[in-house]
Protein backbone atom coordinates (compact mmCIF):
# COMPACT_ATOMS: atom_id res chain seq x y z
CA UNK A 1 0.00 0.00 0.00
CA UNK A 2 2.38 2.37 1.08
CA UNK A 3 5.27 2.82 -0.99
CA UNK A 4 8.54 1.67 0.18
CA UNK A 5 11.25 4.17 -0.58
CA UNK A 6 9.02 7.01 0.86
CA UNK A 7 9.10 8.56 4.04
CA UNK A 8 5.65 9.78 6.29
CA UNK A 9 4.93 12.56 8.23
CA UNK A 10 1.91 12.25 11.28
CA UNK A 11 0.17 15.03 9.43
CA UNK A 12 -0.37 12.29 6.75
CA UNK A 13 2.15 13.78 3.71
CA UNK A 14 4.61 11.44 2.35
CA UNK A 15 7.88 12.70 1.21
CA UNK A 16 10.01 10.75 -1.89
CA UNK A 17 13.58 12.35 -2.07
CA UNK A 18 15.98 11.77 -4.86
CA UNK A 19 19.08 13.09 -4.58
CA UNK A 20 18.54 16.87 -2.83
CA UNK A 21 15.56 16.90 -4.53
CA UNK A 22 11.30 16.05 -2.51
CA UNK A 23 8.57 15.03 -4.35
CA UNK A 24 5.18 15.81 -1.55
CA UNK A 25 2.00 14.60 -1.62
CA UNK A 26 -0.88 13.43 1.22
CA UNK A 27 -1.03 10.08 1.44
CA UNK A 28 -4.06 7.33 0.65
CA UNK A 29 -5.10 7.56 4.19
CA UNK A 30 -5.47 11.06 4.36
CA UNK A 31 -6.72 11.29 0.93
CA UNK A 32 -9.95 8.51 2.23
CA UNK A 33 -9.94 10.54 5.42
CA UNK A 34 -10.68 14.06 3.27
CA UNK A 35 -13.45 12.63 1.15
CA UNK A 36 -13.42 13.74 -2.68
CA UNK A 37 -10.87 16.35 -3.20
CA UNK A 38 -12.50 19.48 -5.29
CA UNK A 39 -9.61 22.43 -4.63
CA UNK A 40 -5.80 22.60 -4.11
CA UNK A 41 -4.18 25.25 -2.98
CA UNK A 42 -0.50 25.11 -3.96
CA UNK A 43 2.49 27.56 -3.21
CA UNK A 44 4.21 29.64 -6.09
CA UNK A 45 7.21 28.13 -7.47
CA UNK A 46 10.81 29.73 -6.12
CA UNK A 47 9.26 30.06 -2.23
CA UNK A 48 11.16 28.61 0.08
CA UNK A 49 9.33 26.56 3.85
CA UNK A 50 11.24 25.69 6.78
CA UNK A 51 10.29 22.52 8.21
CA UNK A 52 6.46 22.04 9.21
CA UNK A 53 5.56 25.28 7.24
CA UNK A 54 2.16 25.28 5.71
CA UNK A 55 2.78 24.85 2.25
CA UNK A 56 -1.04 25.07 0.82
CA UNK A 57 -4.54 23.66 1.40
CA UNK A 58 -6.81 21.10 -0.34
CA UNK A 59 -10.32 20.99 0.29
CA UNK A 60 -13.31 18.57 -0.21
CA UNK A 61 -17.04 18.60 -0.09
CA UNK A 62 -16.75 18.42 3.50
CA UNK A 63 -13.58 19.60 4.98
CA UNK A 64 -10.44 21.92 4.63
CA UNK A 65 -6.51 20.53 5.38
CA UNK A 66 -3.75 22.30 5.50
CA UNK A 67 -0.59 20.62 3.90
CA UNK A 68 2.86 21.02 5.75
CA UNK A 69 6.04 20.34 4.65
CA UNK A 70 7.97 18.07 7.20
CA UNK A 71 11.13 19.25 5.51
CA UNK A 72 12.86 22.59 4.52
CA UNK A 73 13.60 23.73 0.68
CA UNK A 74 12.72 26.22 -2.44
CA UNK A 75 9.58 25.21 -4.47
CA UNK A 76 10.96 23.82 -7.93
CA UNK A 77 7.24 22.43 -9.80
CA UNK A 78 3.71 22.43 -8.80
CA UNK A 79 1.21 19.82 -10.08
CA UNK A 80 -0.56 22.09 -11.99
CA UNK A 81 -2.66 19.46 -13.02
CA UNK A 82 -4.46 19.72 -9.94
CA UNK A 83 -6.51 22.78 -10.87
CA UNK A 84 -8.62 21.18 -13.45
CA UNK A 85 -8.05 17.45 -12.21
CA UNK A 86 -7.90 17.69 -8.18
CA UNK A 87 -10.05 14.20 -8.23
CA UNK A 88 -6.17 12.46 -8.92
CA UNK A 89 -5.35 13.21 -5.04
CA UNK A 90 -8.09 10.33 -4.25
CA UNK A 91 -7.62 8.41 -7.69
CA UNK A 92 -3.51 8.33 -7.30
CA UNK A 93 -2.63 10.32 -3.69
CA UNK A 94 0.94 8.55 -4.15
CA UNK A 95 1.58 8.69 -7.87
CA UNK A 96 -0.28 11.59 -9.94
CA UNK A 97 -1.64 13.32 -7.28
CA UNK A 98 1.80 14.17 -6.37
CA UNK A 99 1.20 18.19 -4.93
CA UNK A 100 4.68 19.83 -5.20
CA UNK A 101 8.18 19.39 -6.02
CA UNK A 102 11.14 21.18 -3.47
CA UNK A 103 14.95 21.31 -3.84
CA UNK A 104 16.10 20.26 -0.27
CA UNK A 105 18.10 22.79 1.86
CA UNK A 106 21.47 21.51 2.79
CA UNK A 107 22.12 19.03 5.58
CA UNK A 108 18.16 18.01 5.46
CA UNK A 109 17.81 15.19 8.28
CA UNK A 110 14.89 12.93 7.55
CA UNK A 111 14.91 11.10 10.76
CA UNK A 112 11.93 12.44 12.57
CA UNK A 113 9.84 10.93 9.27
CA UNK A 114 8.48 7.12 9.18
CA UNK A 115 9.18 4.45 7.02
CA UNK A 116 6.13 2.81 4.80
CA UNK A 117 5.94 0.14 7.86
CA UNK A 118 5.98 2.77 11.11
CA UNK A 119 3.32 4.98 8.95
CA UNK A 120 1.25 2.03 8.16
CA UNK A 121 0.99 1.25 11.98
CA UNK A 122 0.70 4.74 12.74
CA UNK A 123 -2.92 4.73 10.69
CA UNK A 124 -3.89 1.94 12.64
CA UNK A 125 -3.64 3.23 15.94
CA UNK A 126 -4.14 7.01 15.08
CA UNK B 1 -19.51 13.46 24.92
CA UNK B 2 -18.48 10.28 24.37
CA UNK B 3 -19.10 7.60 21.98
CA UNK B 4 -20.61 5.32 24.91
CA UNK B 5 -23.21 8.75 25.17
CA UNK B 6 -24.06 8.62 21.54
CA UNK B 7 -27.72 6.47 20.68
CA UNK B 8 -28.13 4.65 18.05
CA UNK B 9 -30.68 4.55 15.49
CA UNK B 10 -32.60 1.17 14.79
CA UNK B 11 -30.10 0.77 11.59
CA UNK B 12 -26.92 1.15 13.43
CA UNK B 13 -25.47 -2.41 12.57
CA UNK B 14 -26.82 -2.24 9.12
CA UNK B 15 -24.58 0.85 9.17
CA UNK B 16 -21.49 -0.59 10.54
CA UNK B 17 -21.79 -3.78 8.18
CA UNK B 18 -22.19 -1.20 5.05
CA UNK B 19 -19.02 0.24 6.37
CA UNK B 20 -20.80 3.38 6.83
CA UNK B 21 -18.69 6.36 8.40
CA UNK B 22 -20.29 6.46 11.87
CA UNK B 23 -19.80 10.27 13.63
CA UNK B 24 -21.22 12.71 16.43
CA UNK B 25 -24.47 14.18 15.25
CA UNK B 26 -26.72 15.62 17.79
CA UNK B 27 -26.27 13.24 20.21
CA UNK B 28 -26.73 10.15 18.13
CA UNK B 29 -23.69 8.14 16.07
CA UNK B 30 -24.86 8.38 12.86
CA UNK B 31 -23.45 7.17 9.17
CA UNK B 32 -22.14 10.77 7.52
CA UNK B 33 -21.29 8.84 4.38
CA UNK B 34 -20.97 4.82 2.83
CA UNK B 35 -19.76 4.78 -0.78
CA UNK B 36 -18.81 8.61 -1.06
CA UNK B 37 -20.31 12.18 -0.45
CA UNK B 38 -20.20 12.71 -3.90
CA UNK B 39 -21.38 9.39 -5.97
CA UNK B 40 -24.23 9.61 -3.06
CA UNK B 41 -25.08 12.83 -3.77
CA UNK B 42 -25.21 11.81 -7.54
CA UNK B 43 -27.40 9.29 -6.79
CA UNK B 44 -30.00 10.85 -5.36
CA UNK B 45 -29.77 13.32 -7.72
CA UNK B 46 -30.27 11.20 -11.12
CA UNK B 47 -31.17 7.30 -9.41
CA UNK B 48 -32.22 7.24 -5.38
CA UNK B 49 -30.43 7.33 -2.34
CA UNK B 50 -32.12 5.79 1.09
CA UNK B 51 -31.30 7.59 4.46
CA UNK B 52 -31.56 6.55 8.03
CA UNK B 53 -33.13 9.97 9.55
CA UNK B 54 -34.13 7.86 12.56
CA UNK B 55 -32.55 10.52 14.64
CA UNK B 56 -35.33 13.10 14.05
CA UNK B 57 -38.04 13.42 16.89
CA UNK B 58 -41.41 13.04 16.95
CA UNK B 59 -43.71 14.64 19.44
CA UNK B 60 -47.57 13.53 19.64
CA UNK B 61 -49.98 16.28 20.31
CA UNK B 62 -53.57 15.00 21.09
CA UNK B 63 -57.01 16.38 22.41
CA UNK B 64 -59.97 18.03 21.51
CA UNK B 65 -58.37 20.82 21.88
CA UNK B 66 -55.39 20.25 19.85
CA UNK B 67 -55.83 22.46 16.81
CA UNK B 68 -56.14 25.17 18.66
CA UNK B 69 -53.36 24.83 20.48
CA UNK B 70 -51.02 24.33 17.76
CA UNK B 71 -52.72 27.38 16.16
CA UNK B 72 -51.26 29.43 18.71
CA UNK B 73 -47.80 27.37 18.97
CA UNK B 74 -46.98 27.57 15.27
CA UNK B 75 -47.20 30.12 12.98
CA UNK B 76 -48.73 28.08 10.06
CA UNK B 77 -51.71 27.91 9.61
CA UNK B 78 -52.85 24.43 11.11
CA UNK B 79 -56.76 24.79 10.83
CA UNK B 80 -55.91 24.58 7.11
CA UNK B 81 -54.08 21.77 7.45
CA UNK B 82 -56.48 18.73 6.57
CA UNK B 83 -55.97 15.34 7.75
CA UNK B 84 -53.51 13.34 5.32
CA UNK B 85 -51.46 16.41 4.96
CA UNK B 86 -48.19 18.14 6.85
CA UNK B 87 -46.75 21.70 6.55
CA UNK B 88 -43.52 23.06 7.38
CA UNK B 89 -44.02 25.39 9.97
CA UNK B 90 -42.00 26.36 13.24
CA UNK B 91 -41.89 27.00 17.16
CA UNK B 92 -40.84 30.83 17.69
CA UNK B 93 -40.33 32.00 20.97
CA UNK B 94 -42.03 35.54 22.29
CA UNK B 95 -39.45 37.45 20.09
CA UNK B 96 -40.60 35.68 16.62
CA UNK B 97 -37.21 34.25 16.42
CA UNK B 98 -36.72 30.58 15.89
CA UNK B 99 -36.50 27.99 18.80
CA UNK B 100 -37.10 24.88 16.03
CA UNK B 101 -38.48 24.56 12.52
CA UNK B 102 -40.51 21.79 12.52
CA UNK B 103 -43.31 19.49 10.43
CA UNK B 104 -46.88 19.06 11.49
CA UNK B 105 -48.25 16.39 10.22
CA UNK B 106 -52.68 15.59 11.12
CA UNK B 107 -53.42 12.35 11.21
CA UNK B 108 -56.80 12.71 12.40
CA UNK B 109 -59.06 15.49 13.32
CA UNK B 110 -57.30 15.78 16.60
CA UNK B 111 -54.17 13.82 16.66
CA UNK B 112 -50.56 15.59 15.26
CA UNK B 113 -47.32 14.39 15.31
CA UNK B 114 -44.79 17.12 15.19
CA UNK B 115 -40.96 16.24 13.69
CA UNK B 116 -38.15 18.14 15.13
CA UNK B 117 -34.60 18.26 14.83
CA UNK B 118 -33.05 15.60 16.76
CA UNK B 119 -30.75 18.48 18.68
CA UNK B 120 -34.23 20.16 19.42
CA UNK B 121 -36.14 17.61 20.54
CA UNK B 122 -35.97 18.00 24.54
CA UNK B 123 -36.06 21.60 24.10
CA UNK B 124 -38.76 21.70 22.25
CA UNK B 125 -40.60 19.41 24.38
CA UNK B 126 -40.07 21.25 27.14
CA UNK B 127 -41.45 24.21 25.40
CA UNK B 128 -44.44 22.67 23.87
CA UNK B 129 -45.96 21.29 27.41
CA UNK B 130 -45.20 25.03 29.25
CA UNK B 131 -47.55 26.27 26.61
CA UNK B 132 -50.00 22.99 26.49
CA UNK B 133 -53.64 23.70 28.06
CA UNK B 134 -55.20 20.91 30.04
CA UNK B 135 -57.12 18.54 27.88
CA UNK B 136 -54.16 18.00 25.63
CA UNK B 137 -51.48 15.65 25.60
CA UNK B 138 -47.82 16.19 24.70
CA UNK B 139 -45.94 13.15 24.41
CA UNK B 140 -42.45 12.35 23.01
CA UNK B 141 -42.97 8.96 20.23
CA UNK B 142 -39.70 9.74 19.04
CA UNK B 143 -38.45 6.15 20.85
CA UNK B 144 -41.68 4.72 18.27
CA UNK B 145 -40.06 5.90 15.29
CA UNK B 146 -37.64 4.67 12.90
CA UNK B 147 -37.27 7.07 9.68
CA UNK B 148 -36.16 6.22 6.50
CA UNK B 149 -35.95 8.84 3.54
CA UNK B 150 -35.93 7.46 -0.50
CA UNK B 151 -34.99 10.27 -2.25
CA UNK B 152 -34.88 10.97 -5.89
CA UNK B 153 -36.10 10.54 -9.21
CA UNK B 154 -36.46 6.74 -9.02
CA UNK B 155 -37.73 6.76 -5.62
CA UNK B 156 -41.31 6.38 -5.84
CA UNK B 157 -41.30 3.80 -8.40
CA UNK B 158 -39.27 1.26 -6.12
CA UNK B 159 -41.64 2.25 -3.01
CA UNK B 160 -44.28 0.95 -5.50
CA UNK B 161 -43.05 -2.20 -5.80
CA UNK B 162 -42.87 -2.79 -2.21
CA UNK B 163 -46.67 -1.27 -1.12
CA UNK B 164 -50.04 -1.69 -2.13
CA UNK B 165 -51.02 2.15 -1.04
CA UNK B 166 -51.31 4.08 -4.87
CA UNK B 167 -48.36 6.38 -4.47
CA UNK B 168 -49.24 8.67 -7.44
CA UNK B 169 -52.33 10.10 -5.91
CA UNK B 170 -50.40 11.44 -2.66
CA UNK B 171 -48.86 14.61 -3.59
CA UNK B 172 -46.16 16.97 -2.28
CA UNK B 173 -46.34 16.64 1.99
CA UNK B 174 -49.72 14.51 1.71
CA UNK B 175 -49.29 11.20 3.33
CA UNK B 176 -50.88 7.24 3.98
CA UNK B 177 -51.01 4.92 6.18
CA UNK B 178 -50.46 1.66 4.77
CA UNK B 179 -47.68 -0.83 5.01
CA UNK B 180 -43.88 -1.39 3.23
CA UNK B 181 -42.98 -5.18 2.91
CA UNK B 182 -45.69 -6.24 5.48
CA UNK B 183 -45.08 -3.57 7.88
CA UNK B 184 -47.51 -0.83 8.88
CA UNK B 185 -45.91 2.52 7.57
CA UNK B 186 -46.91 5.76 7.58
CA UNK B 187 -45.60 7.10 3.71
CA UNK B 188 -45.55 10.84 3.78
CA UNK B 189 -44.52 12.76 0.23
CA UNK B 190 -41.70 14.68 1.48
CA UNK B 191 -38.20 15.22 1.79
CA UNK B 192 -35.00 17.46 2.53
CA UNK B 193 -33.26 16.71 -0.73
CA UNK B 194 -34.82 19.05 -3.49
CA UNK B 195 -35.87 15.43 -5.39
CA UNK B 196 -39.08 13.72 -5.43
CA UNK B 197 -39.50 10.95 -2.65
CA UNK B 198 -41.02 9.20 0.68
CA UNK B 199 -40.30 9.33 4.22
CA UNK B 200 -41.58 6.45 5.58
CA UNK B 201 -41.95 6.30 9.43
CA UNK B 202 -41.84 2.90 10.78
CA UNK B 203 -41.66 0.86 13.86
CA UNK B 204 -37.90 0.17 14.80
CA UNK B 205 -38.47 -3.61 14.35
CA UNK B 206 -39.56 -2.90 11.08
CA UNK B 207 -36.52 -0.84 9.82
CA UNK B 208 -33.77 -3.23 9.26
CA UNK B 209 -36.24 -5.46 6.69
CA UNK B 210 -37.47 -2.39 5.05
CA UNK B 211 -34.17 -0.82 4.52
CA UNK B 212 -33.14 -3.81 2.75
CA UNK B 213 -36.03 -4.11 0.78
CA UNK B 214 -35.79 -0.99 -0.68
CA UNK B 215 -32.19 -1.64 -1.76
CA UNK B 216 -32.50 -4.80 -3.03
CA UNK B 217 -35.39 -3.77 -5.31
CA UNK B 218 -34.21 -0.50 -6.28
CA UNK B 219 -30.29 -1.78 -6.77
CA UNK B 220 -31.02 -1.99 -10.43
CA UNK B 221 -32.53 1.41 -10.52
CA UNK B 222 -29.14 2.94 -8.94
CA UNK B 223 -30.65 3.18 -5.38
CA UNK B 224 -27.72 3.55 -2.74
CA UNK B 225 -27.50 4.42 0.61
CA UNK B 226 -26.63 7.81 1.40
CA UNK B 227 -25.27 9.60 4.84
CA UNK B 228 -26.06 12.80 6.33
CA UNK B 229 -23.10 14.44 4.43
CA UNK B 230 -24.78 14.24 1.16
CA UNK B 231 -28.06 15.27 3.10
CA UNK B 232 -26.28 18.33 3.92
CA UNK B 233 -25.00 19.32 0.51
CA UNK B 234 -28.87 18.13 -0.59
CA UNK B 235 -30.30 20.52 0.99
CA UNK B 236 -28.31 23.77 0.34
CA UNK B 237 -28.43 22.92 -3.19
CA UNK B 238 -31.92 23.24 -2.69
CA UNK B 239 -31.91 25.82 -0.92
CA UNK B 240 -33.30 24.58 2.37
CA UNK B 241 -32.68 25.79 6.08
CA UNK B 242 -30.67 24.24 8.50
CA UNK B 243 -31.64 24.44 12.30
CA UNK B 244 -28.64 25.74 14.01
CA UNK B 245 -27.32 27.47 10.53
CA UNK B 246 -30.01 29.48 8.78
CA UNK B 247 -32.29 29.39 11.68
CA UNK B 248 -31.72 30.38 15.48
CA UNK B 249 -32.49 32.05 18.64
CA UNK B 250 -31.39 35.50 16.41
CA UNK B 251 -33.10 35.05 13.46
CA UNK B 252 -36.82 35.89 12.56
CA UNK B 253 -38.56 33.73 9.95
CA UNK B 254 -38.82 37.22 7.94
CA UNK B 255 -34.98 37.49 7.98
CA UNK B 256 -34.85 33.16 6.99
CA UNK B 257 -36.88 34.18 4.08
CA UNK B 258 -39.75 31.97 5.33
CA UNK B 259 -42.44 34.63 5.63
CA UNK B 260 -44.64 32.09 3.91
CA UNK B 261 -44.68 30.14 6.41
CA UNK B 262 -46.07 32.44 8.60
CA UNK B 263 -49.70 33.49 8.82
CA UNK B 264 -50.38 36.56 10.48
CA UNK B 265 -54.03 36.79 9.68
CA UNK B 266 -55.11 33.72 11.37
CA UNK B 267 -54.80 35.59 14.35
CA UNK B 268 -52.34 35.66 17.38
CA UNK B 269 -50.01 33.02 18.26
CA UNK B 270 -47.08 32.54 20.19
CA UNK B 271 -44.22 35.56 18.64
CA UNK B 272 -46.56 36.89 16.67
CA UNK B 273 -46.89 40.54 18.55
CA UNK B 274 -43.09 40.44 18.25
CA UNK B 275 -43.21 39.42 14.15
CA UNK B 276 -45.70 41.77 13.46
CA UNK B 277 -43.35 45.02 14.78
CA UNK B 278 -40.12 43.40 13.44
CA UNK B 279 -42.29 43.37 9.88
CA UNK B 280 -43.21 46.85 10.66
CA UNK B 281 -39.69 47.95 11.09
CA UNK B 282 -38.37 45.69 8.56
CA UNK B 283 -35.59 43.47 8.59
CA UNK B 284 -32.29 44.33 9.40
CA UNK B 285 -30.53 41.22 7.61
CA UNK B 286 -31.31 38.26 5.36
CA UNK B 287 -30.59 35.20 4.70
CA UNK B 288 -29.82 34.93 0.77
CA UNK B 289 -27.82 32.44 -1.21
CA UNK B 290 -24.56 33.39 -2.71
CA UNK B 291 -21.71 32.00 -5.00
CA UNK B 292 -18.33 32.02 -4.61
CA UNK B 293 -16.49 33.33 -8.17
CA UNK B 294 -13.38 32.70 -7.77
CA UNK B 295 -11.78 29.11 -6.24
CA UNK B 296 -11.81 28.18 -3.11
CA UNK B 297 -14.78 27.33 -0.60
CA UNK B 298 -16.68 29.35 2.27
CA UNK B 299 -17.88 27.78 4.99
CA UNK B 300 -20.23 28.35 8.10
CA UNK B 301 -18.77 31.13 9.85
CA UNK B 302 -16.70 32.93 7.28
CA UNK B 303 -17.20 36.80 7.88
CA UNK B 304 -18.44 38.82 4.54
CA UNK B 305 -17.32 42.20 3.48
CA UNK B 306 -18.54 44.95 1.69
CA UNK B 307 -15.89 47.90 0.59
CA UNK B 308 -13.46 45.83 3.93
CA UNK B 309 -16.93 46.59 6.11
CA UNK B 310 -18.06 43.44 8.22
CA UNK B 311 -22.10 42.63 6.49
CA UNK B 312 -22.50 39.32 7.84
CA UNK B 313 -21.51 35.75 7.84
CA UNK B 314 -21.73 32.81 6.09
CA UNK B 315 -24.83 30.54 7.68
CA UNK B 316 -23.71 27.02 5.57
CA UNK B 317 -21.01 26.85 2.92
CA UNK B 318 -20.00 23.87 0.53
CA UNK B 319 -18.87 22.81 -3.12
CA UNK B 320 -22.09 21.74 -4.88
CA UNK B 321 -21.63 18.61 -6.54
CA UNK B 322 -24.46 19.04 -8.83
CA UNK B 323 -23.76 22.75 -9.99
CA UNK B 324 -19.78 22.09 -9.46
CA UNK B 325 -18.87 25.39 -7.66
CA UNK B 326 -18.75 26.72 -4.08
CA UNK B 327 -21.77 27.94 -2.71
CA UNK B 328 -23.89 28.74 0.46
CA UNK B 329 -26.06 31.06 2.39
CA UNK B 330 -24.76 34.28 4.67
CA UNK B 331 -27.17 36.16 6.45
CA UNK B 332 -26.39 39.60 5.32
CA UNK B 333 -27.01 43.12 6.29
CA UNK B 334 -29.91 44.63 4.15
CA UNK B 335 -28.52 46.52 1.49
CA UNK B 336 -25.97 43.84 0.41
CA UNK B 337 -28.61 41.24 -0.29
CA UNK B 338 -29.97 42.12 -3.73
CA UNK B 339 -29.42 39.31 -6.78
CA UNK B 340 -26.29 39.88 -8.09
CA UNK B 341 -24.40 41.78 -5.56
CA UNK B 342 -20.99 41.51 -5.39
CA UNK B 343 -18.96 41.14 -2.21
CA UNK B 344 -16.45 39.07 -0.43
CA UNK B 345 -16.03 36.42 1.66
CA UNK B 346 -12.89 35.72 4.34
CA UNK B 347 -11.72 32.11 3.97
CA UNK B 348 -8.53 31.56 5.78
CA UNK B 349 -7.41 35.01 5.88
CA UNK B 350 -8.03 35.71 2.10
CA UNK B 351 -11.11 37.59 0.39
CA UNK B 352 -12.67 35.54 -2.05
CA UNK B 353 -14.91 37.36 -4.73
CA UNK B 354 -18.75 36.14 -3.91
CA UNK B 355 -21.97 37.03 -5.39
CA UNK B 356 -25.84 37.07 -4.45
CA UNK B 357 -27.55 34.42 -6.38
CA UNK B 358 -30.93 33.03 -6.21
CA UNK B 359 -32.47 30.36 -4.08
CA UNK B 360 -32.75 26.97 -5.09
CA UNK B 361 -29.46 27.46 -6.39
CA UNK B 362 -30.92 23.34 -7.58
CA UNK B 363 -34.15 22.80 -9.22
CA UNK B 364 -35.58 19.53 -10.22
CA UNK B 365 -36.96 18.99 -13.57
CA UNK B 366 -40.55 17.98 -12.95
CA UNK B 367 -41.85 15.31 -14.94
CA UNK B 368 -44.82 15.81 -17.11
Amino acid sequence: MYPENYHYSNEHEWFHVEGDECTIGITDFAQDELGEVVFVELPEVGTHFDGNDEIGTIESVKAVSEIYTAVPGEVTEVNTELENAPEKVNEDPHGQGWLIRMKLDEGVDLEGLMNAEQYEEFTHNG
Amino acid sequence: MTTADLRRTPLFDVHVEASGKLVPFAGWEMPVQYSGLMEEHRAVRTAAGLFDVSHMGEVAVRGAGAEAFLQHLTPNDVGRLKEGRAHYSALLDEDGKYIDDLLVYRLREDQFILVVNAANTATDLEWIEDYAPDGVEVEDVSEEYALLALQGPRAVETLQALTETELAPIRYYGFRRGSVTGHPALLSRTGYTGEDGFELYLAPEAATEVWAALLDTGRGAGVIPAGLGARDTLRLEAGMALYGHELDRDTTPWEAQLGWTIKMGKGDFVGSRALAEAKERGPSALVVGFEITARGIAREGCVAYAAGTEIGKVTSGTFSPTLGKALGMAKLAVGHTALGYEFEIEVRGRRLPARVVEVPFYRRTKNA
